[in-house]
């Protein structure tokens, strides 16, 4: 039993994190909120360096054949920055369902090539325009397309970043891939949104704070009235209880039994009410201020809001754990049981 | 990251099991805080667990315990609680000075209290809040005179926890002059030496476990004074992280209660209203989140971290998951909610008052949440 980090996984953790707040700066939101890309080519192209989009590729299709737990880390980093490039659910989820089905993929020996996945039959894509290539579902079937063999068409998320779009598409002039894991891939959608809400709650929770050290009211900092730094202290226990289930979860996400996928629903749910609670509180802490386009508070809840329910609603999510509470052995020597396994 | 248990942890929860299988009593003891019948049966618990060596376990053998790591502690308490063994009696004793003494104490003063300590000869509660100096400790005027190769001790001491029954108290006193947190020293006495006197304070569930303290001249060595003089502050804020960190209360206790909850729901659910199953969801996914973090901290301190101010973020997150999940479970008991348990029944009702509490001792919920927006996250004072 050991619940910490390895020195690797912090070290590539680090990376990123150096990575994405060097780059991903709020000029950067500005500039792509401007010109209504999702995707800057430069920091993109430090992101594919760096081989962020490799980690959960497995090694024959010339990926790191990393863990969760380790992409995990870097979602997390992603989430801090409100990333809107296409690392995540494209290098996270899509990369290694493409490389499970078509290892021999042209698009899987770009790295610099972003997959997009439809994560329900008829759902929105997110990022299918940029895309090399589109993963579709039909039930279990799995196909996949390049945006030119499909019919785009852009639907406006309140988060100016997220770029989503309705497929409209033939199955006879799509490449079919045969039945996909569906489940792993959300399993994977869910934690890697989880991760990124750990981020999002953390940065909403330090923008706060520095600006209710810097704001002052009757003559002192707002920070040092409680009615603040009570708001503030319960947002930042919801991220200290929220981190241990993600980190857990997404540990133990290959075992694929039912307290795995419990664990990953309840990481989802958790972590994306503190990213709620943070951004709400953020927004409260920064007054007037906080409810301007111009403070990026509101960046941090309106992607809460998105992931909130991307990738399983919270009821979903809560069904998943719901199944595990009633249906395995629970108490304190359960915690981390696993299906085939007497408790 | 490895989250399964080597082969060595889990023989070791077998055994935990086994002992605790053939030796917890199979009626329930009284409460300790009810009466000194209940106090006294609890002690002889102490007595018992000793005997299987089981009084301490994180402790060195040296000082009465079996000198396991923080993991083996966990599964311990895991067993502990599955069991359904007596509470703890000495929790003031071996969760909160045990670790302090451990880390202040001189190995005279380790020998001398430790070993009685971890076998309940000695039961201890603690001594600190004053009618004046609740949330605001540092406002303490209870006074510790030096007197030679003595200390003679005067105040008024209130909300002291098993103090109407129990043997030794830890307390916080100033020398005379000295002002807020400087000047304090944490200071041994007997709580049934001449010069102290204790009145019983009832508390909202009927039992008496609270006592006041009067002291007036009270003479003890020396030696019973914890780290330096003027110390006292310091020690009591690293005896206040353990007792918010890591050990005062264990995610067992909340495990064990979530199940029982999903029990009660499997079985009254066609009378209730559905939309409680989420909240029972929520209790059960709060008490593996207390868990999972525990895990988490104890396997950082076991390579080699430090207990730090996130510490706060326990407390505030286990006492407010007891009381919604003991509300959920008088919401599904409905109009017998007010009824008083069954002997052997579980006793959410009991449970629900005693949440109550959760928010309130070792130190506020508002207290925490300062501290937390303070040394954690850094706003100004």
């Amino acid at each position: 039993m050991d619940f910490t980090l390895s020195d690797e996984q912090l070290m590539f953790a680090e990376t990123a994190e150096t990575l994405f707040y060097d780059l991903v700066t709020p000029e950067h939101w500005r500039k792509l909120m401007e010109s209504g890309d999702a995707r800057d080519a430069a920091l993109w192209n430090q992101i594919v360096e760096t081989g962020l989009t490799l980690i959960q590729l497995p090694e024959e299709a010339g990926g790191l054949g990393l863990g969760a737990l380790d992409f995990a880390l870097i979602a997390e980093k992603a989430g801090y920055v409100a990333l809107s490039e296409p690392l995540v659910d494209s290098a996270g989820v899509a990369a290694p369902m493409l490389a499970a089905l078509a290892p021999d993929d042209p698009v899987l020996a770009d790295p610099a090539a972003s997959i997009a996945i439809q994560q329900e039959e008829g759902g929105l894509v997110l990022d299918a325009d940029s895309a090399a290539a589109i993963i579709l579902r039909k039930g279990d079937q799995a196909f996949v397309a390049s945006p030119d063999q499909v019919t785009l068409t852009r639907r406006e998320s309140i988060d100016p970043m997220r770029r989503l779009f309705a497929v409209e598409w033939d199955d006879s002039k799509v490449q079919p891939l045969g039945q996909a894991d569906w489940d792993l891939a959300l399993d994977r959608g869910a934690i890697f949104a989880a991760a990124q809400g750990l981020g999002l709650a953390q940065r909403a929770v330090d923008m706060a704070v520095e600006y209710a050290k810097e704001r002052q009211q009757f003559g002192k900092p707002i920070g040092s009235y409680q009615a603040v730094k009570h708001h503030l202290s319960t947002a930042q226990t919801a991220i200290e209880f929220a981190r241990p289930v993600v980190l857990a979860a997404a540990a133990t996400l290959e075992s694929g039994d039912i307290q795995s996928r419990a664990r990953i629903s309840h990481a989802k749910i958790v972590a994306l009410e503190a990213a709620d609670v943070a951004a709400r509180t953020s927004i409260q802490v920064h007054g007037a201020m906080g409810y301007s386009w111009e403070v990026d508070v509101h960046l941090f809840l309106k992607r809460a809001l998105a992931l909130t329910s991307a990738w399983g609603t919270p009821y979903f999510h809560r069904q998943r754990v719901a199944a595990r509470l009633f249906t395995q052995p629970v108490g304190p020597s359960t915690t981390f049981a696993r299906e085939n396994e007497n408790g | 990251m490895q989250l399964s248990y080597t082969p060595e942890q889990i023989a070791f929860r077998a055994e935990v099991r086994g002992w605790l299988e053939a030796h917890v009593p199979t009626a329930s003891l009284e409460h300790y805080d009810a009466t000194r019948a209940g106090f006294e049966a609890h002690r002889q618990w102490e007595a018992t667990l000793k005997s299987g060596d089981w009084g301490m376990v994180t402790w060195p053998k040296e000082y009465g315990g079996r000198g396991l790591d923080l993991i083996q502690w966990l599964i311990f308490e895991e067993e502990y609680y599955r069991a359904k063994a007596p509470g703890r009696v000495n929790q003031n004793g071996i969760f909160l000075l045990g670790p302090t003494l451990m880390e202040f104490g001189t190995h005279e003063q380790k020998s001398r209290f430790l070993p009685k300590m971890a076998s309940g000869e000695e039961i201890w509660a603690q001594a600190w809040s004053e009618p004046q100096a609740g949330s605001d400790l540092a406002g303490v005027r209870a006074t510790a005179v030096r007197d030679g190769d003595e200390y003679v001790l005067n105040g008024h001491k209130i909300w002291s926890s098993r103090a109407a029954f129990a043997d030794w108290a830890f307390g916080l006193f100033r020398e005379p002059g000295t002002e807020r947190h400087k000047g304090m020293s944490l200071i041994f006495f007997k709580l049934d030496q001449k010069g102290v006197t204790r009145n019983p304070i009832k508390k909202i569930n009927g039992h008496v476990g609270f006592a006041e303290i009067f002291l007036e001249n009270v003479r003890v060595p020396a030696f019973n004074r914890l780290g330096d003089e003027g110390q006292g502050w310091h020690i009591c804020m690293a005896t206040a992280g353990f007792e918010r960190g890591l050990m005062l209360r264990s995610p067992a206790r909340y495990q064990v209660a979530a199940a029982e909850l999903a029990k009660l729901w499997q079985a009254r659910k066609d009378q209730c209203d559905p939309a409680l199953e989420a909240d029972v969801v929520r209790a059960f996914m709060d008490a593996e989140a207390y868990a999972l973090s525990i895990y988490k901290t104890a396997s950082s301190l076991m390579a080699g971290a430090k207990i730090g101010p996130e510490a706060s973020t326990n407390k505030l997150f286990w006492s407010e998951l007891d009381i919604h999940l003991h509300r959920t479970a008088l919401a599904i008991l409905g109009a017998e909610a007010e009824l008083i348990s069954a002997p052997g029944a579980h006793d959410w009702i009991d449970d629900f008052i005693f949440s109550l509490a959760g928010p309130i001792y070792a130190g506020s919920n508002e207290i925490q949440r300062n501290i937390i927006a303070e040394r954690m996250l850094g706003l100004p004072r």
